[in-house]
């Protein structure tokens, strides 16, 4: 397999601030309007560019939290303490401020609406940001492609998009696990994802669905050790990594 | 003419040392990978280098443990931006892995447990610049880091350093692996900063 295509360079692309959610106390949803944005798949990221007054310049990768809305872009971008970038776009940043974005990028930990598979996905905490563009796809392009949530969250105060996951969206399960406290009345006591969770609430691998896992390193090992103890075959268990620096 | 983003401040490196464009400096060490950590019993671990003729040099892990150790310390740059300073490796330089190995090819494809592949030009893995390496910071490397045995291509993006290495094909014609054929850069060079294709 030779290559054949003619690369073309992804450019920067100025992005506006739209508007902003509060997903959490600690993560904020940037709508971004991006002249020229050329759309992108769920699970796919975005390099994002801010430069200072005096030169200085840095960029970070966010996953989209939703398919693109024409040319708006939405991020889901959760506040780290002493980062850089984070708390400037979760705490500075408003509505007609400007940073320059590129991509889509990435084409592995991606949904695609033909994809015919059942699906699992397994967040921990931030990592249900590409997760929820799945879901969101899913629903945008009306596909009956069975779904299920598997989410981790420290407290109940600390699960993103809280309500829209409280509407019911047929085809689509959803497990929230709670590691620190759970709500009163949960059977489950709080703990860390474990085989029990993934077989309860997960598809059983015969079904062969496709596995998305996203969240910190600790996270994605457990979970995805734990997809290939129930027999998931691991070409079918995508991971993707949000490391504690990815400020 | 990049645009300012209103009170942006940032906070640059203090090091002395330069960081490649649009790198930021940290001192963990983030994994990445893009399916489970294979469980590889080092016993069973085997090393090929199969020429553009399919000719097979094979190493066992005795084998392996056997040759000519180096300990590189060397700075790693990750092109999901992350750069981390001053790591040491120990392990075998591909100049020894590759000095009885005859071949023509101009290209490498390198083979991982799991299935995972990276695609660089021969000349990178050559002349000093890159090693198999068994341990990190005095200790064997974990599985999540690539253990038993990662490539170590420290001038090029982290990706190309494929964990749980098992084999490298030399080939005449490029020949594209995992991220490299979803849009990442052939060559990879950070102090240029070819993330992705087209760059």
């Amino acid at each position: 397999m030779a290559t054949t295509r003619t690369p073309v360079k992804m450019t920067w692309r100025v992005a506006t601030v739209a508007g902003f959610r509060d997903e959490t106390p600690a993560a904020r949803t940037l709508e971004l309007d991006v002249p020229g944005w050329p759309g992108h798949l769920a699970g796919q990221h975005v390099d994002v560019k801010l430069t200072a007054e005096d030169g200085y310049s840095t960029q970070r990768s966010y996953s989209a939290a939703a398919p693109a809305d024409g040319e708006r872009i939405e991020l889901t971008v959760q506040r780290v303490r002493d980062g850089e970038v984070s708390p400037y776009l979760t705490e500075v940043a408003e509505v007609g401020d400007q940073v320059e974005v590129r991509g889509p990028i990435g084409g592995w930990f991606v949904w695609r609406p033909e994809d015919t598979a059942p699906v699992l996905l397994v967040g921990g905490g931030s990592g249900i940001v590409p997760l929820m563009a799945m879901i969101r796809a899913r629903r945008a392009a009306g596909s009956l492609v069975p779904f299920r949530l598997i989410v981790s969250v420290r407290t109940p105060e600390d699960l993103y998009y809280a309500d829209e996951l409280r509407v019911p969206d047929p085809g689509v399960d959803v497990t929230v696990l709670h590691t620190r406290s759970a709500p009163e009345g949960s059977r489950r006591p709080p703990g860390r994802i474990g085989v029990a969770d993934v077989n309860t609430h997960g598809w059983p691998a015969v079904l062969e669905p496709t596995c998305f896992v996203c969240g910190p390193t600790g996270f994605v090992e457990t979970a995805a050790d734990v997809l290939v103890a129930l027999g998931h075959d691991p070409r079918r268990v995508r991971t993707e990594r949000f490391g504690p620096s990815g400020s | 003419m990049a645009i300012v983003s209103r009170g942006f401040r940032g906070r640059p490196s203090s090091e002395d040392k330069p960081l490649p464009p649009g790198q930021y400096l940290t001192q963990d060490f983030p994994v990445l990978s893009a399916g489970p950590t294979p469980k590889i019993d080092p016993e069973r671990w085997s090393f090929t280098v199969t020429t553009e003729t399919g000719e097979d040099t094979s190493w066992s892990w005795r084998e392996f443990q056997a040759l000519p150790m180096e300990t590189p310390t060397v700075d790693i740059h990750c092109v999901t931006k992350w750069s981390k300073f001053d790591t040491t490796w120990r392990g075998v330089s591909l100049d020894t892995l590759l000095a009885g190995v005859d071949t023509a090819a101009d290209h490498a494809l390198v083979h991982s447990y799991g299935g995972y592949t990276t695609n660089l030009p021969l000349e990178d893995l050559l002349d000093g610049q890159a090693w198999l390496v068994h341990s990190y910071d005095g200790e064997e490397l974990h599985p999540e880091h690539g253990g038993p045995v990662r490539l170590l291509v420290p001038h090029l993006y982290f990706w190309k350093s494929a964990k749980w290495v098992r084999g490298i094909r030399l080939l005449l014609e490029e020949e594209q692996g995992f991220w490299e054929n979803v849009g990442y850069h052939d060559h990879g060079d950070p102090w240029r900063e070819q993330r992705y294709q087209g760059d």
